[in-house]
Order: structure tokens, then sequence, then C-alpha cells
């Protein structure tokens, strides 16, 4: 299909492509980190991510709807202000959904899985009596929905930046956090031996809650940031579930790095493939080499080794 | 109780109660088309007789039964499908002779996995046997290195999710996101007639009562106590010499051929099959069923699939919108509250005051109390 | 455009803002009456067992309220809802009430089956409203056609089915597809199509005509490009820059869901300037607009039977008390309005038929007319489709559609197109 095309339009589109590769890897970052996060971290499953996700895309849709109605001349840059509070919002559910539900299961992590199952399926009806069954549409300001003009024809989506910018942000944020953090010393230390991280004085009740939180408010800010790209309903979560969880399980659930490398490697795969061929035959060909590997791999790319 | 007695007289009592519920209380109680309700939610009840061996007793979660039911459901479809669509009642198709949905999107011969199912012989077999074999795939590669647990548990979920994509990405062989629709006759036999209906209902209710009695088995055989063992404390099994993967394979199995023979009785009752069974929703409900009734007990987890079934039904009819929060509710109440479900009360609350009438050593089920700890794996 | 609260007033309100509709009701003259004064017997309209009595007749109502569909089905509910009401406020269906009993298919195709074989085998409904998607419509099919019961189709779907069980109050594929290709060919000059589509039947079915259309019926033109993306994807860079390299003259996008959203969000992002670049859909509405955003997807061509904007004088009741009755924010799409003609077509075929007999009301279907309908006018085909015309509007910012085009006839359905296959 490259036949008959000017090497100044291949160059453009390989440029777009490879750009749209990059943003599409972002996404898939943005959406997996929370979630590797709490189950990296804790070895709980959220199946509740998704509407932690759409949590988020909500408190943007309020928050737009604010600012246009109170304070139409910072419309432009309402969206920051969104971000944050999305994080706070979904943050302070999960700390609240930790301190309900699941401190309660520590034990039972395969009970985890079906109590976040029926929280998602309270959430959306929730969504549902408040917002309504239908989509809300989530106006952006005009800034943020255009695109640069590199040469004459690359153009680069401006939120396609953005959610690069944002990925880029949070995954700094966490791996401080985790990794450089006196905070992240903790918690690496209850999850490789919760016993004696208590023996010397860590809390980990507490440590567990803030890593739930902070998994969520992710999703929180995720969700926040597709509003750019996608649509906002009570059951916009489940378009975002599978494809995370693939990611999650590609990596290796227990790190990090894992699902870095995974979302890299999915979304690579997937964007190059879906320029050759059609989308549908694209995720088609990308799931079936996922499984095929992973009847190879089963612990996935990258496993964490721990004593148990 | 020796080993020699596989079933115990109580065991045998309940069963024959239930048995007896189900053949003779409903079906003179409810009209038909209750009836043939009913029958649907039986067929879960296969399902959940699976997950109590493969997640109560072995201790695998799997959150992908939905694949085997969807699969054993896809060949009794695809038989009835060939049936229903002979040279003859496909006259107005570009090409006579096969499925619709293939002819709208021109495919013009029989592709060669649906030649096989001409035959009823081969899709019987095929209905327990293609779920069986692909768990064992999945089975070895996970069970061999020693992968389990939640990290297991979303495995199955990918992979559920992943066939649904399939599915419906392939549909001029699979009917895609409508399924494989308008069954109408096996051999000859119209299944969609009210008498059918009820011939249907029985034949399920007895092949259920069968694996029930078949799964008594296994549980009380030595393997059920090894399953058991392998879940309370795996390494000890390993070390005692056991072949852990190759237990847990055969409780994988074990499930996903009980799916698909559940599948292929929903087909056969409800007159066709869609891949919103094989996906991950269907699949984390089935489990739920298993919860609600109680993941250690056969009948117990058959009477969540029946309960919970009821009640969806119930719910959707009168309050649509309070359903989600009542299923929700129902989830974290079971899994927070009572780990042990609906017979987990009735063995802490009613069989302890039945007990005095009747003799004291009899006991319900053969891991009798240590169960509770088991659930909470 | 964008601010909107859906969700149904509590019922008190409803009750209230429903008396207030009824006002605008005398207005209608266009609309049938029913014959209040002589109600037949009903031993002599109901010969079946159906659930008649002698003041009130009962219906089904049957789409998804939960669920990933409950997203579009919504606005179909409140169009049947409004249709009942008006139609009891004028005196009912053959001196009768119109009760309606809803189900919740719940966006799962067995349930659709479940649910449509309670009301015909336990609720003995004389008629059902429902289904959306053409999957919850094959589901409900095989048990319309066992129990014999009449059902009320709203959505334009792929064709390819016809049923004495069935009125399809939507377009089958042809109708809404032919006269936009017609019309964007000679007034755009438009040569080189782009097909894309969500990966299931009706976008498949609908792409082939459209493609069968552009490579064999019009003089010139050619698809460069086709392709269908999962349900439910949210990725569109790759397409939209394949798009960009082959640089078609019409896009022509069947995408739907919540796929919709995601596909003109990245478009606009991508810097293609719909205002320049032509796209035409079938299927956004003005109810996907509202998850869109108008500004998102203004310029774009939708080739539907009716649009909200349309004027006259049917309509411009028909819109009043819609929004009387749900909400000033509601709008009205294609489907919307096409579920709205399903109560209206059964009363005016049972007054023809003078009885509620399934069999009576099938054979009496053909030739049915409704002058009222808020898209103009309709009649009911021999193959149970609706004759309609076919009109292409433009989206403006605002989310409506400003209607540029309309065919001078009404389109004959011909849901098994030869040539088309």
């Amino acid at each position: 299909m490259l036949m008959g095309y000017s090497l100044a339009d291949l160059g453009a589109i390989f440029a777009m492509q490879g750009f749209a590769g990059l943003v599409l890897f972002s996404v898939f970052v943005l959406m997996a980190l929370g979630l590797a996060v709490i189950f990296g971290q804790m070895g709980v499953i959220n199946m509740a991510h998704g509407e932690f996700m759409i949590l988020g895309a909500y408190v943007t849709f309020l928050i737009s709807k604010l600012f246009a109605a109170f304070l139409p001349g910072a419309f432009a840059i309402y969206f920051f202000l969104a971000i944050v509070l999305a994080f706070i919002v979904a943050g302070a559910l999960g700390m609240a959904i930790e301190w309900l539900l699941i401190r309660h299961l520590y034990r039972r992590p395969l009970d985890t899985l079906l109590a976040t199952w029926g929280l998602s399926l309270i959430l959306q009806q929730v969504y549902r009596s408040i917002f309504g069954a239908r989509e809300v549409g989530v106006e952006l300001p005009n800034w943020m929905m255009g695109s640069l003009h590199m040469t004459e024809s690359i153009e680069i989506p401006i939120n396609g930046l953005i959610v690069m910018a944002i990925t880029t942000l949070i995954t700094a944020a966490v791996y401080y956090l985790i990794f450089r953090a006196p905070w992240g010393r903790q918690v690496r230390a209850v999850m490789q031996n919760r016993a004696m991280a208590g023996a010397v004085g860590i809390d980990a009740g507490r440590v567990d809650r803030l890593t739930f939180a902070l998994g969520c408010g992710i999703a929180g800010v995720a969700g926040s940031a597709f509003t750019m790209i996608g649509s906002t309903s009570p059951t916009a979560g489940q378009l975002y579930i599978v494809d995370t969880f693939l990611v999650v399980v590609f990596g290796g659930a227990q790190s990090l790095i894992g699902t870095i490398a995974s979302a890299f490697t999915i979304s690579q795969a997937r964007s190059t493939m879906e320029f050759f061929l059609s989308g549908s035959m694209a995720q088609v060909v990308v799931l079936l080499l996922v499984v095929g590997i992973l009847m190879l791999r089963p612990q996935g790319l990258f496993v964490l080794k721990l004593r148990r | 109780m020796t080993t020699s007695t596989y079933l115990a007289r109580k065991d045998v009592l309940l069963i024959l109660l239930f048995a007896a519920l189900i053949m003779a209380l409903l079906p003179l109680a409810l009209d038909p088309f209750r009836l043939n309700l009913v029958g649907k939610y039986l067929t879960y009840g296969f399902v959940a007789i699976g997950l109590v061996i493969c997640w109560g007793d072995a201790g695998i979660l799997s959150l992908g039964q939905g694949i085997f039911f969807g699969l054993g459901g896809y060949c009794m479809a695809m038989f009835l499908k060939l049936e229903a669509s002979s040279v003859g009642a496909t006259k107005i198709q570009s090409t006579p002779g096969i499925p619709d949905f293939m002819d709208w999107n021109q495919i013009t011969a029989l592709p060669w996995f649906w030649r096989p199912f001409h035959s009823l012989t081969f899709a019987l077999v095929a209905v327990p046997m293609v779920p069986a074999l692909l768990a064992f795939v999945i089975g070895v590669a996970m069970f061999k290195r020693r992968v389990g647990g939640t990290y297991f548990a979303i495995i199955t979920q990918a992979i559920a999710a992943i066939l649904t994509i399939l599915i419906i990405g392939q549909q001029g062989y699979t009917g895609g996101v409508n399924g494989i629709t308008d069954l109408r006759t096996m051999k000859g036999w119209d299944i969609r007639s009210d008498h059918a209906k009820l011939v249907l209902y029985f034949a399920n209710a007895i092949l259920l009562v069968a694996s029930l009695l078949i799964a008594q088995f296994v549980r009380r055989s030595k393997l059920g106590r090894i399953l058991v063992a392998m879940r309370e404390r795996e390494d000890r099994v390993r070390f005692s010499g056991y072949d852990v993967a190759a237990f847990k394979i055969f409780a994988f199995c074990f499930a996903a051929a009980l799916a698909g023979i559940g599948g292929a009785m929903f087909t056969l009752q409800v007159g066709f099959m869609s891949p919103s069974f094989v996906g991950i929703v269907p699949s984390i409900e089935m489990v739920i069923f298993c919860a609600v009734g109680g993941r250690t007990s056969l009948l117990g987890a058959v009477y969540g699939a029946l309960a919970v079934n009821w009640a969806k039904t119930t719910f959707s009819e009168d309050l649509p919108q309070l359903w989600l929060f009542a299923m929700g509710t129902l989830f974290i109440a079971v899994v927070v509250v009572f780990p042990n479900g609906l017979a987990g009360l009735y063995r802490d609350h009613i069989a302890p005051r039945l007990g005095r009438f009747l003799r004291p050593q009899l006991r319900l089920a053969p891991t009798g109390d240590g169960r509770k700890q088991g659930a909470t794996r | 455009m964008s601010d909107h609260e859906s969700q149904p007033p509590p019922p008190a309100a409803t009750r209230r803002r429903l008396l207030q509709g009824m006002a605008a009701l005398p207005a209608l003259g266009l609309l049938p009456r029913a014959a209040r004064a002589d109600a037949p017997p009903t031993a002599a309209v109901n010969t079946t067992g159906l659930a008649v009595t002698d003041d009130t007749v009962t219906v089904g109502i049957l789409h998804s309220v939960t669920g990933t569909m409950a997203i579009s089905e919504t606005g179909s509910v409140e169009a049947e809802k409004l249709a009942i009401e008006q139609i009891n406020a004028q005196g009912g269906v053959l001196g009768r009430k119109i009760k309606f009993i809803q189900e919740d298919g719940a966006s799962d195709w067995p349930t659709f089956a479940e649910k449509a074989r309670k009301l015909l085998v336990q609720d003995k409904c004389a008629a059902v409203f429902g289904c959306w998607t053409s999957a919850s419509r094959k589901a409900v099919l095989p048990v319309f056609e066992q129990y014999n019961g009449m059902l009320y189709y709203p959505t334009f779907y792929e064709g390819l089915e016809q049923s004495k069980n069935v009125i399809y109050t939507g377009q089958e594929a042809t109708q809404q597809i032919l006269a936009g290709l017609d019309w964007v060919t000679k007034e755009k000059g438009a040569k080189t199509f782009y097909l894309l589509g969500s990966d299931y039947i009706w976008p498949r079915t609908s792409n082939k005509i459209a493609r069968k259309h552009i490579e064999n019926h019009m003089k010139g033109t050619r698809v460069v490009g086709e392709d269908y993306f999962p349900l439910g994807h949210t990725q569109f860079n790759s397409v939209i820059n394949k798009m960009k390299l082959v640089k078609p003259d019409v896009i022509y996008a069947i995408i739907v869901g919540g796929s919709n959203v995601a596909f003109y969000k990245q478009l606009k992002a991508a810097g293609v300037d719909l205002n320049k670049q032509t796209l035409m859909t079938i299927s956004v509405t003005e109810d996907e607009i509202l998850g869109i955003g108008g500004e998102n997807i203004a310029g774009a061509y939708a080739c539907m039977k009716y649009f909200q904007s349309l004027k006259n004088p049917n309509n411009e009741k028909f819109v009043p008390a819609f929004k009387k009755m749900w909400g000033e924010q509601s709008v009205i799409g294609d489907v919307t309005q096409a579920a709205y003609l399903g109560p209206w077509l059964w009363l005016l075929t049972a007054q023809k038929a003078n009885s509620f007999d399934i069999d009576k009301i099938a054979a009496a279907s053909p030739g049915v007319e409704f002058k009222g309908a808020p898209e103009g006018y309709v009649r009911i085909h021999e193959n149970h489709h609706l004759w309609s015309r076919t009109r292409v509007g433009r989206a403006r910012a605002d989310g409506q559609y400003d209607v540029i085009y309309e065919t001078a006839d009404l389109m004959e359905p011909n849901p098994f197109p030869v040539g088309y296959q």
C-alpha cells in the first residue's frame, strides 16, 4: 500500500505514525499504572479500576461545567485543576474503600477481586443514577483540541502531547515515590515481608491505605486525561479494562518496569499493524501473539524475584 | 467414615432432596415459562459444581469459566445450526446449505472446522472435550510453571476477553456479536415446542444430579483429599511426592468439561449461543453464583446458581435500576461477611440444630471443619 | 449543547409534565382520531387470548436500561412512552387504554430473549415495542415467531430480514445509504471513498452495499480503503494517518458507541477539518452528538430519515411535547423518532383491522399510512418496512443538524437488495 506516494508524504506519515505509537504507549501506561501499583505492591486486583477512571472523567466533566458557568474567563485552563481534583477525589474514594472493604481481605487476595467487582457494579449504577445512562460530552478548551503544524503535512495533535506529558509526570512521580522516597521504602518493606516491616515500626495498615489511594488516584488522572480522546459514560470504564489487564498481565504483574515494557511492546505492535491491516484484524493478531507468549512464558515479561 | 463409603448417607439424602425439588416440586409448581427459566439457571449449576472442585477444593480461582461454558454451547449450536441450514431451508442465499451469517459475510463454502459438526456424535463428544482440551493447554502452560493464585485468575480473564474479541471479530465463521441464532431442530425433533422444553428440562436435571454424584465421588476419593491438601499447604503436598501440577490440571479440566456440558444444555434450552457468555462479566458472575451458595459445598453452589439467577430475573423485572446495587452489595457481603455462602450459614446455624435430631456423628461434607480456613485462600 | 442531564425526572414530576404535554395535544390535528364512543366488544377484537380487557390493552416495552446499550436505548424508551401517553390521552386503541409493561434487556441478548418470552407467554402483550441492536433483534426473533407476537423495531439496520411478526420502523440499509452516496457524489463531486466501521454485522453489511453502489452503480467513483475496529475501540490515530496518506474525497464512517466519541475527538485533534474534509456518517444522530460534543463533529454530513431540526407541522408539535415530558435538554435522534412511530402505527393498524389479533394486525399492516409522523409521512410496505424519505443533514456546533437535502420521493424499502449482495 505504500506504492505511488512521494517520499515526502511517506516521511510525514512515518513521523506521524511514530508519534501515534508513542501516544498509544502513553495511554497504555497511564491506564495500567494505577492497577500495577496496587497489584504489584499489595497483591490486590482492583476490578473497579475502570470505574475509578470514569470517576476522574466525571470530575473533569463537573469542573468544566462549573468553569463554564462561573469562571468562563478561566475556561482555557480548567483542565489542570480538573486533573488535580480527579486525583484527589479518586484517591479519597480509594482510601475510603480500602478502609471499609479491602483491609479486611488482605489474607484473601482472590476475594478482593470479587469484592472490587461488586464495587464496580455499584459505582456504575451510581454514575447512571447521577449522570444518566447517556454519554456526557466533556467540552475542552479549544487550544487543547488543535494540532501543531510542524511542516506542511506533519501535524501533531496537542491532546496527544498532553497525554504524553501527563504520563511522563505520573510515571516519574511514581518512580520517585516508590524507589527513592522514604515512604516507598516502607511500601517495599511491607510488600516483601509484612511481619518484619511491622516489627521495625512501619504502620503497615497506613502504607496499604496510601498505596491503594495512590493507585486509585492515578486511575482518576487517567480518566481525566482520557476525556480528550474517549467517551464518558457509566460503562465506559469497561472499554479500557481489557487493554489494561492485558498490559499488566503481559508485563508480569509484580513489576512496574514490566508494565512499562509491556505497554511499549503492545502499543507499538498494535499501532504498526493497524496501519497495515484493518483495525480489527490488527487487534486479533496482537492478542494472539500475547496469548502465545503467555503460554510460553506465563509469568509475563518481567518477574520480580521474591522470597515467598 | 471409611474410604470405602464414598457417599455418606446424609449426602445422599441431601442430593435426593435436591433431585426431588428440581424434578418433582418445581415442575409441578411452575408454569412452562418459569420452568424453562429454572432450566436455564440449572445449566449454571454445572459450572458451579466444577468451580467447587476447582476453586473450593483445589483453590484455583478461574475467572474464565465463561470460556468453557461458551465453547460447550458453541459446539452444540454449531451442530444445530448446520441442521437448521439445510440446502432446502436456505434456498434464498447465494450459497445454499451454509449458515445464514456466513452467506452474509460472503463466505461460499463451509469452513473446515465446521464440517465435523454435521455429526451429532461428534458434537456430543466435543461438548465436554473441546473445553477440557483448552483447559488442558492452559493448565499445562500455567501450572507446570507454578503460576497460580491471583495471577492465574487474571490470565484466565484475559483469555476470556481475547476469545470474545476473536469470536466477535471473525463473524463470518462464528456469527459475530449476534452469536448463532435461530436453532430449530435436533435430528428432526423440534426443540422449540413446549413439550421439547419439558423433555430438555428433565434431561438437564438428570444430568445435573449425575454430575453432582460424580463430583461427590471425586471429592470423597483420595484425589479429592489431595486437592484440599494442596489448597491448604501446596509445598507439603509437593514434598510428599505428589505432582501438584497434574492434580491442578485435572481439577481445571474437570471444571471445564462440566461447564461445557452446562453450555450445551443452555444452547438447547434457550435456542441460541452468543459471545456474551464467553466474556469477563459472565465468567465472574459464575464465580459469584458459586460463592453465594458456598464455594466448598456442591449443593450449596448449585442452590447459589439457582438463587442468584432467580433474584436477577425477579429484580430486573420489578426494579431494574436497583439490580446492580443489589448484585454489587451481594458480592461484597458474600465475600466480607459470610465467605462460606449459603452452605456456610446452613452448616453453622441450621445443621447443628438438625443434628440434635439426627445421629450426632454424621457430618455434612468431607472436609468439615478445616473449611472456614480453606475458604480464606 | 453539552449541558444536559438526561436522567428521567422522578415519577411525580413526570406526571405533571405529562399533563402539560397533553395540553398541546388538541393541536395535533393530523393525529388519527381514536374511536372512543364505539369500543367494540373484547370477544370480537381479541380471539387469541391476548391481554385485552374491556377498557385496557397491555403492550410491552423491551429495551436496555442498564448496561452498555442503555446509552442508546434510553431515547427509544422515552419516545415510546410519549406515544403511548398521547394515544391514551385521546382515547386509546379501539376504546381501550394502553397499559405497558417495561422490561430491561440489560444489554444482554439472552436476557432480551428471556424477557421477550415473558412478555409474550406470561403477559400476553398485544404488541411489543423494543430492541435496538441487531443482535438483540436476532435473539428475540425466533421467540416472536414461535409465540406469534408483534414487534415494532425502531433502529436503522442492515436488512437481510423480513418477518411477519416484526414491523421495522427504521430504515433498512439501502434506504439509508444509496441516496446519500448519490447526493455526495453529485454535490461534492466526490470520486474516492474511505469506508470505516465498527466490526459487526450492521457496518459490514452497510459498507458492502455502499461499496457495490460506489463501484457498480455510480460512474467514476471508487473505494480507496476499508477498515473495521472492534466494538469499544478507542484508538484511531493509525487509521487517521492512513486516511491522511490516501486522501479520500469522502470518509464514510459507520462507527458506533463509545468508539464514536474517540474517533471524532481524535480526528479533530489530528487537524482534520470537517469543513474541508467531507465526512459522511449513518451512525451519528443527535443522541450520539451529546457524547461526542458538537464542536468536535461540526461540519460532518449525516444521512438519516429524521433530524430534530426538521421543519414540518408534525415535528414542530412533536419536539415540544417530547421536551415537556423528558426535559428541555433532551434531544431527539433518528431512532428515537422511529421508536415514536411504533405505537402510532400499531394504533392505526388495529383500527384498520378492527382487531388486536396478531395475524390480523400482520395482515392489515401493509398500506397503513401515518400522516402525523414527525418525519412527515410514512407508509408500511408489503415487506413490513416503511416507505420513507432519506435526508442529509450537516452537523452544527450546537449539536443539531441543518437539513440540507431530502429525496423528492419516498424511498422504497428493499431488505434483500438485488445487485448489492
